[in-house]
């Protein structure tokens, strides 16, 4: 077991190296071919106007004169053994891991990637609680209830969660249900150790409409297995053994069922956490989803590398997580080690 | 009052994703009209009031280039930090022509200049404090304004205005053990006077004394780039906590500021929040609601939110329509187009009433036929030297100069635009529509704004390589004179090879001699007729085709105070803004 874990563990830094090696090269390799100089690489990190001294500067500051591997090898290096970072006449010393400072705002990117991390937990873990129990629920009523007006109804909405995308559901909810109406309070997220109901206040509208996403998916999957199974022979038998038909579908269909929901819902989260981009921007949430996307507008690296390092991270480990939970949730499988 | 209506913008601005027209009349009305009149507070102070207290909650999209008064160049950024950062002069907090004005601020008067303009004398108060109680002496602003324009790069987004002109060997206040040692071209004879010296005449300085470079920075409190996290306060208020980058700045009273020493700043509030990283729709809404009180960004409402308030027959009185100070235009490039007669072609077969409508129409703007926008002194609104009827183009004049050029049969050429400008994008296809009636055929080519001047269209290399005849553009001034405006886009000295905001790359030596010359004269009157001047021989060489003097729709609440819109900041001006909640 434990070999297995590290071994996955292994291909996962593997996978965040080829990662970060691909970031490096869209980032200063495909400009460079397009005869994009390191000057005018510069001029984006410089005020308007800027003065040939001011450009060379940049340049020189942030490396962009420098060979790619270099700087590759420069930025790996800093991230596994710290550096020492030099701002006027003061010397700040970046621990391992560190992932340097920004481009842009100057600000160490580590500190602030985690300051905004709360924010993304909140939400991905938040909507992720009503999506899994609201679509799986949802699901196998529809299933039990098939051609039922619930059935169709159920399934129609989840036809509209899925198609519609998050900035016009997210907007919709926005002018109705906060600026209209009133029913939810316009702020700024709290964190949740320092005012949890108001934490709670403000993330329900956000969850709400992530989890109104995804449940859909949720719940035409659970539908779709759970009518599946309900064919199979055993189920049947299980039947005439005189089961309840509570112990049938929740111990003898359902189980089987959630194989293929707990996969989906790995990598769903993996990629909420590592940011969910479109949610965090149209409620205005500062998590790191809003991070990633100003960054990359800015094109500023090492935020960039970052945030895609983050959400590589969380799709390895919730995969990993998601592999381990599968003889729990079917006893059948067997992790082979 | 609060008004918890225009409930139906948010909507309006999904729908307007999927629809990319986007008119109609939604809106729900406030509850009641504002005794206040549109546009009033682009020439008076709306809601006078001397109440104090109360927390003013700003809101904002993109992030501060910098908290560091040395290292901003952004509009806003530079009237907002004016609340921690205190400045050796001012601009006159007044609305209309006397906003352009310059005051002292912690100055004791105007500085006296020597007779050729290279030698500036000025007195600063005694007895002014930092937050933390310690006195502001002459020889911090000398360091302040040492860093932020000599730094070995540590710094590269502010102007360099003092690194152009002070007549100072290399430096970098960041080598050496005394950071200040050589640094001799601005003296400090005692703790109250400056003298800075020039390398040339520049009779425009007392302008670049305004920005917030010269706030003042003790070297002992300077940390490099991380001072930014929190700037030692000069100012009526300070940080309170740090600045967090992309979320929030909230600033508190600072008890060591004396108010008898600041005609700037009345200070009303008890507390300053600014809240970083709202959607501009979100900013928009939560203006109208009452739920914060001012848009820092200070250039207006969004698309949505537009159209719903011009709508809104109750929401008149809370708006404003003034100029923001900039000009649109399209570079006509001289290295690419050379012939002067077919860059006249298009100036005249220009539809500039198409060019206007694709930047909003009235509310967008006036129709632009000069280069230096009214409020700028100098500017002569009223000239044109392409006139045609309804300022549909002038084709016979057009072809004629076509024919004078050698290009009877018309030519063909490229436009850059902003890829993320609609307005920039719908102008080059308004030019390219018109130039078609003289067989001038444009190819439109749009590039991300991020890299536009840095790697496109502000590239000297990229523009021959790819023989990009035009590109649009807008330009706005860092202070309100013609000098201030126009010579980083029209002096020929101020071409560059990558972020070349002289992007038409007009070198023309007259022009060049006339800029020089007004850096020479004492006389503001004087000056403007110079910059008039220009103004007609930039025109003349046909390199900027000017298309709207841009105005901005400002939601003014009723719960604001002393609100007016200062022409030099081009928003309203911060400092004097208060909030009553009745």
């Amino acid at each position: 077991m434990l070999n297995y874990i590290l071994r996955r563990l292994g291909a996962g830094l593997l996978l965040l190296a080829v990662v970060t090696a691909v970031t490096f090269w869209i980032f200063y390799v495909l400009p460079r071919w397009a005869g994009v100089t390191p000057h005018g690489m510069a001029a984006m990190y410089v005020g308007k106007a800027p003065t040939p001294e001011a450009l060379d500067a940049t340049v020189e500051r942030l490396g962009l004169d420098q060979p790619i591997a270099v700087q590759f090898f420069d930025f790996l290096r800093t991230l596994l053994f710290g550096q020492e970072f030099t701002f006027g006449r003061e010397t700040v010393e970046c621990a391992a891991p560190c992932l340097g400072y920004s481009f842009t705002t100057n600000s160490p990117v580590l500190p602030q990637l985690l300051d905004r991390l709360p924010v993304t937990l909140s939400l991905g873990l938040g909507a992720a609680v009503i999506w899994v129990i609201g679509g799986v629920s949802v699901g196998v009523l529809s299933a039990v209830k098939k051609g039922s007006i619930f059935d169709r109804l159920a399934m129609g909405t989840a036809l509209i969660g899925v198609s519609l995308p998050i900035y016009f559901t997210g907007l919709l909810a926005l002018a109705f249900l906060v600026h209209e109406w009133g029913l939810f309070p316009v702020s700024r997220y709290v964190p949740f150790a320092e005012d949890p109901v108001g934490w709670y206040q403000v993330m329900l509208l956000p969850w709400i409409t992530l989890a109104f996403l995804h449940a859909a998916q949720y719940a035409r999957q659970t539908r779709a297995g759970m009518l599946e199974t309900l064919n199979e022979d055993y189920i049947r038998t299980a039947r005439a053994k005189g089961l309840s038909e509570r112990k049938v579908i929740f111990k003898h269909a359902l189980r089987p069922t959630l194989t293929p929901i707990v996969t989906i819902l790995g990598l769903d989260i993996g990629m909420v956490l590592g940011g969910a981009i479109l949610t965090e921007k149209v409620f205005s949430l500062n998590g790191v989803g809003a991070y990633a996307i100003d960054s990359i507008v800015a094109k500023d690296l090492p935020v960039v590398l970052g945030v895609t390092l983050l959400g590589a991270v969380f799709i390895v480990i919730c995969n990993l997580i998601v592999d381990l939970l599968y003889p729990v949730v079917d006893p059948r499988v067997r992790i082979a080690t | 009052m609060r008004k918890r209506t225009l409930g139906f913008v948010a909507l309006g601005a999904a729908a307007s994703l999927f629809l990319s027209a986007c008119g109609g009349s939604a809106t729900g009305g406030s509850d009641s009209a504002s005794e206040n009149e549109f546009d009033q507070g682009s020439t008076q102070i709306v809601n006078p009031s001397d109440k104090t207290g109360g927390t003013l909650k700003y809101a904002i999209e993109a992030d501060f280039d910098s908290t560091d008064p040395g290292n901003t160049y952004y509009g806003w950024s530079w009237n907002f930090q004016r609340y921690y950062a205190r400045t050796l002069l001012a601009f006159n907090p007044e609305p209309g022509e006397a906003a352009t004005d310059l005051i002292p601020d912690m100055a004791t008067d105007l500085p006296e200049p020597n007779e050729d303009f290279t030698k500036w004398t000025i007195q600063i108060q005694e007895g002014l404090k930092y937050e933390d109680g310690s006195e502001i002496v002459a020889e911090d602003i000398k360091y302040a304004i040492a860093r932020s324009n000599f730094n070995g790069g540590t710094f590269s987004l502010g102007p360099q205005y003092f690194a152009t002109h002070l007549d100072q060997a290399d430096h970098n206040v960041y080598e050496g053990s005394d950071p200040l040692a050589g640094f001799d071209s601005i003296e400090t004879p005692d703790d109250y006077t400056l003298v800075f010296h020039l390398k040339d005449s520049f009779s425009e300085f007392p302008n670049v004394l305004a920005q917030v470079q010269t706030a003042p920075v003790p070297i002992e409190a300077d940390r490099g780039e991380l001072y930014q996290e929190k700037v030692l306060s000069s100012g009526p208020y300070k940080f309170d906590g740090e600045y967090e980058p992309g979320v929030k700045l909230h600033l508190e009273r600072n008890e060591h500021w004396d108010a008898s020493t600041d005609p700037v700043r009345p200070a009303l509030p008890d507390r300053i929040e600014l809240e970083i990283g709202v959607a501009q729709d979100e900013i928009d809404q939560r203006l109208v609601n009452g739920d914060i009180d001012v848009d820092a960004r200070g250039t207006g409402v969004g698309a949505a939110m537009k159209g719903t308030l011009l709508d809104d027959e109750s929401a008149q009185g809370n708006l404003d329509n003034p100029y923001t100070g900039a000009l649109r235009y399209v570079n006509i490039h001289t290295p690419i187009i050379e012939n002067v007669a077919c860059r006249q072609a298009i100036m005249y077969a220009a539809d500039r009433d198409s060019l206007w409508r694709a930047w909003g129409g009235e509310p967008g703007g006036d129709i632009a036929t000069n280069l230096l926008p009214p409020a700028i002194p100098g500017s002569n609104p009223d000239s044109d030297l392409y006139p045609s009827e309804d300022n549909k183009g002038d084709l016979e004049a057009a072809e004629a100069k076509l024919e004078e050029c050698g290009e009877e049969d018309g030519f063909s050429t490229t436009i850059a635009a902003r890829a993320e400008s609609d307005e920039d994008v719908q102008t080059a296809e308004a030019l390219k529509e018109s130039l078609a009636r003289v067989n001038i055929d444009v190819n439109i080519e749009t590039y991300p704004t991020a890299d536009f001047f840095g790697q496109y269209a502000g590239s000297r290399d990229f523009v021959r390589e790819n023989e990009i005849g035009m590109s649009v553009s807008g330009w706005g001034p860092d202070w309100p004179t013609g000098y201030g405006f126009a010579s980083k886009i029209t002096h020929g000295d101020a071409i560059m090879e990558t972020g070349n905001f002289n992007t038409a790359e007009l070198d023309d030596p007259e022009i060049n001699g006339l800029w020089d010359q007004a850096l020479q004269t004492e006389d503001p009157e004087e000056r403007a007729d110079t910059y008039e001047q220009i103004d007609t021989l930039v025109m003349e060489n046909a390199a900027i085709l000017p298309v709207v003097f841009n105005k901005a729709l400002l939601y003014r609440s009723d719960e604001l105070t002393n609100a007016y819109y200062q022409p030099a900041y081009m928003m309203y001006d911060f400092m004097a803004l208060g909030v009553d909640r009745g």
